[in-house]
């Protein structure tokens, strides 16, 4: 059976080669591009001594550092490095403070207990000195930083497209190779262990491998395609790959953050509604809603199925404000511009976009200063990987993202050069093989396989309602998660490619696992801490002031990892 | 989402296709490219950004395609109105020089 199965698909694959290359069209698009994973069949293959996934900042960052330290490197971007992901979009806080004591004391000290006291001291100390280290560069690099009438420079605010455009530029210059349109969709092994990805290039239709010593992972979030600003592209698939490769997870529980936006629009840009008032319909104020600490009652408000307006008349007799926060923000007004709508006049309505662990602080478990993953060779680093070091169980705000993508970006692209040069692998056997994982793998049921559209709403249906994922409880958790592993179980043989869409399938795939990590966690998790609202148990417990590790694909493991923090 | 390619603008640069985030539109040999694949927009404006000659327009409504006719957009004056805000025309300087986040909502450094 088998050998009769491979003559045809041999056949096949020589019949599409023809397609490809007599049409460049859609055609070329309907090739099964599972097959050719499967069999190892690579249109293009490359190597370098360190591969870094995702091209938003933490994987420039990097590929930056990686190359600084004398490796070849290449970066593969889902979509094209210097647009992609939750950076480029938007305008950026960052977490940028002088090295003035005090100053970087009160930063400190300011976010523990937000975070539930589940953050790390060292680790604070040395990402301020990194990012304050790293932005100064940037400046060097030319990044346009705002100077005052004193001559004093301004580095505490990163416009995404600027920052992004340079940073693909020094890429480029540094001769670091970047493969756009190319998510990858699996990670290879040999005698060593992790030794480069395989993916298609969603532009060619190509299969491409990528052999490597070491890998850095920084793929971002999962944002469960909500069409939060930047975000459709974060759909946890740097997760699927560690765990695949037998990474760990850390902090899951807190990945359910939503972002207020106007109804209509993608701009989930919260800094400026400190200057709205929340309204119902009929223009009476919402008591308490607010953006930072009343995002809950809009949540309550919108869950009764009422509609809530905002209107940043706080700012509406202070021309010169609203002048510079156009020029803070320039897509925050084009959304209100090409409604119609002033924003500070009138009232628009509101709702919220679920941000998950892009937003939150949830990702893969970094287990030493490298941001090493457990999984020799595999480094992590960005929104991909738990942010609770800096944060605990909260962030709120992009300056501390953004900030811990430049440091963990600039500290894995140093290890993973390191690593790769420290031993000579062609010494080693360095044949590439796979694993079958999900969405690509031999297995073959009788029936038609589960669409991955299918599952996707399926997965949206469980994330994204306030009753089960922002205000929690055992009973709403439990029964989700039984119907999430009930997919998990049919998707493991039966979610297959269809019509090309293998890169939807693997996100798919991606996102159905993060769900289960994030409830299996929050279910673990029996109190109320950082963004992680029980509602069953609606106070912090002393008793469980530590992190939760999260494992496993068919079977998640959560333990409780109790080391001391050095929280003060 | 993106809604409208002004075709007799466009120069077939197909940096559009090239930077497209969720590759939303379509080379063709020898003529302007499409938009292929509306429903994988994510509303980020960055192809009206990148587009050299204001010849794209994103609707601001990220969950349903919205018809505008281009004789109507134009006399809108917002095509192109995101690259100009951010000060990537030609000729022009970055706004990010004159970011004055530090002056009002980043005081603190958060």
């Amino acid at each position: 059976m088998e050998v009769s199965f491979h003559f045809l698909w041999e056949f096949e694959f020589k019949k599409v080669k023809t397609i490809l290359n007599d049409e460049k069209g859609m055609d070329k698009m309907a090739f099964n591009h599972s097959e050719k994973l499967i069999n190892q069949i690579y249109d293009v293959s490359f190597k370098a001594d360190v591969l870094v996934i995702g091209g938003g900042p933490a994987g420039a960052w990097a590929a930056l550092s990686a190359k600084k330290n004398g490796a070849t490197v290449i970066l593969v971007d889902k979509g094209y490095c210097g647009t992609s992901g939750a950076t480029a979009p938007s305008g950026n806080g960052v977490w940028y403070i002088p090295p003035d004591k005090e100053k970087r004391e009160e930063a400190m000290r300011s976010r523990e207990a937000l975070g539930g006291f589940l953050s790390e001291r060292k680790w604070m100390k040395r990402v301020l000195e990194q990012t304050y280290e790293s932005v100064n560069q940037l400046a060097e690099w030319g990044y346009p930083f705002p100077v005052d009438e004193n001559g004093v420079v301004h580095k505490r605010s990163l416009q995404g497209p600027e920052y992004m455009r340079l940073m693909r530029r020094k890429l480029v210059k540094s001769k670091v190779k970047i493969l756009d349109h190319s998510p990858a969709l699996e990670l290879l092994y040999d005698s060593n262990g992790v030794a480069g990805a395989a993916g298609v290039n969603t532009q060619t239709g190509e299969t491409w491998s990528v052999q490597a010593s070491s890998i850095v992972i920084a793929s971002g979030g999962c944002a469960f395609l909500s069409k939060a600003l930047g975000c459709n592209v974060l759909t946890g698939d740097g997760y699927l790959l560690a765990s695949e490769a037998g990474a760990e997870f850390s902090g899951m529980e807190f990945s359910n953050a939503y972002a207020i936006t106007p109804k209509f629009s993608s701009i989930t840009k919260t800094a400026f509604y400190q200057w709205a008032s929340f309204t119902y319909e009929d223009g009476t104020i919402i008591e308490g809603a607010g953006s930072h600490k009343g995002r809950s009652i809009i949540a309550k408000t919108l869950q009764k199925g009422k509609k809530v307006f905002a209107q940043l008349d706080k700012a509406k007799d202070n021309p010169e404000l609203q002048k510079w926060m156009r020029i803070a923000q320039p897509n925050f007004f084009l959304q209100f511009d090409r409604m119609g709508i002033n924003p500070f006049e009138d009232r628009f309505e509101v709702t919220l976009r679920l941000e998950g662990t892009v937003r939150g602080t949830g990702g893969i478990r970094i287990i030493d200063e490298t941001c090493a993953t457990s999984v020799p060779g595999l480094f992590a680093a960005g929104d991909a990987t738990t942010r609770e070091l800096i944060c605990g169980g909260f962030t709120g705000g992009g300056s501390y993202n953004a900030a811990w993508a430049i440091s963990s970006g600039y500290w894995s692209g140093e290890a993973a050069a390191k690593y790769a040069l420290s031993f000579n692998r062609n010494n080693l056997d360095r044949t590439l093989s796979r694993k079958q994982v999900i969405g690509i793998n031999e297995q073959r049921t009788s029936h038609n396989g589960l669409d991955a559209n299918e599952v996707i709403r399926h997965v949206q249906a469980e994330v994204m309602p306030f009753d089960i994922n922002l205000f929690r409880t055992e009973e709403k958790l439990s029964s989700s998660l039984q119907r999430l592993h009930s997919i998990w179980h049919e998707a493991k043989t039966s979610l297959k490619e269809n019509k090309g869409n293998i890169v939807r399938v693997r996100e798919a795939a991606a996102m159905l696992a993060t769900s289960r990590w994030m409830y299996t966690a929050a279910l673990e998790r029996k109190e109320t801490r950082g963004m992680h609202k029980r509602l069953d148990f609606p106070k912090i417990d002393e008793n469980q002031q530590h992190r939760l590790i999260t494992s496993g694909l068919d079977e998640i493991k959560v333990t409780a990892d109790t080391h001391n923090f050095q929280t003060v | 989402m993106i809604q409208v390619l002004l075709e007799e603008r466009c120069v077939k640069c197909n940096l559009c296709v090239n930077i497209c985030p969720t590759n939303v539109f379509e080379k063709r040999k020898g003529e302007v490219p499409v938009i292929s694949r509306q429903d994988d927009c994510q509303t980020c404006y960055m192809c009206e950004l990148y587009c050299p000659v204001d010849a794209l327009y994103v609707a601001p409504n990220a969950d349903e395609a919205v018809e505008i006719s281009e004789q109507e957009l134009l006399t809108t004056g917002l095509v192109g109105s995101y690259r100009t805000n951010m000060g990537w025309q030609k000729g022009q300087k970055p706004v990010a020089a004159q970011d004055p986040a530090y002056k009002f909502y980043l005081p603190s450094g958060v």
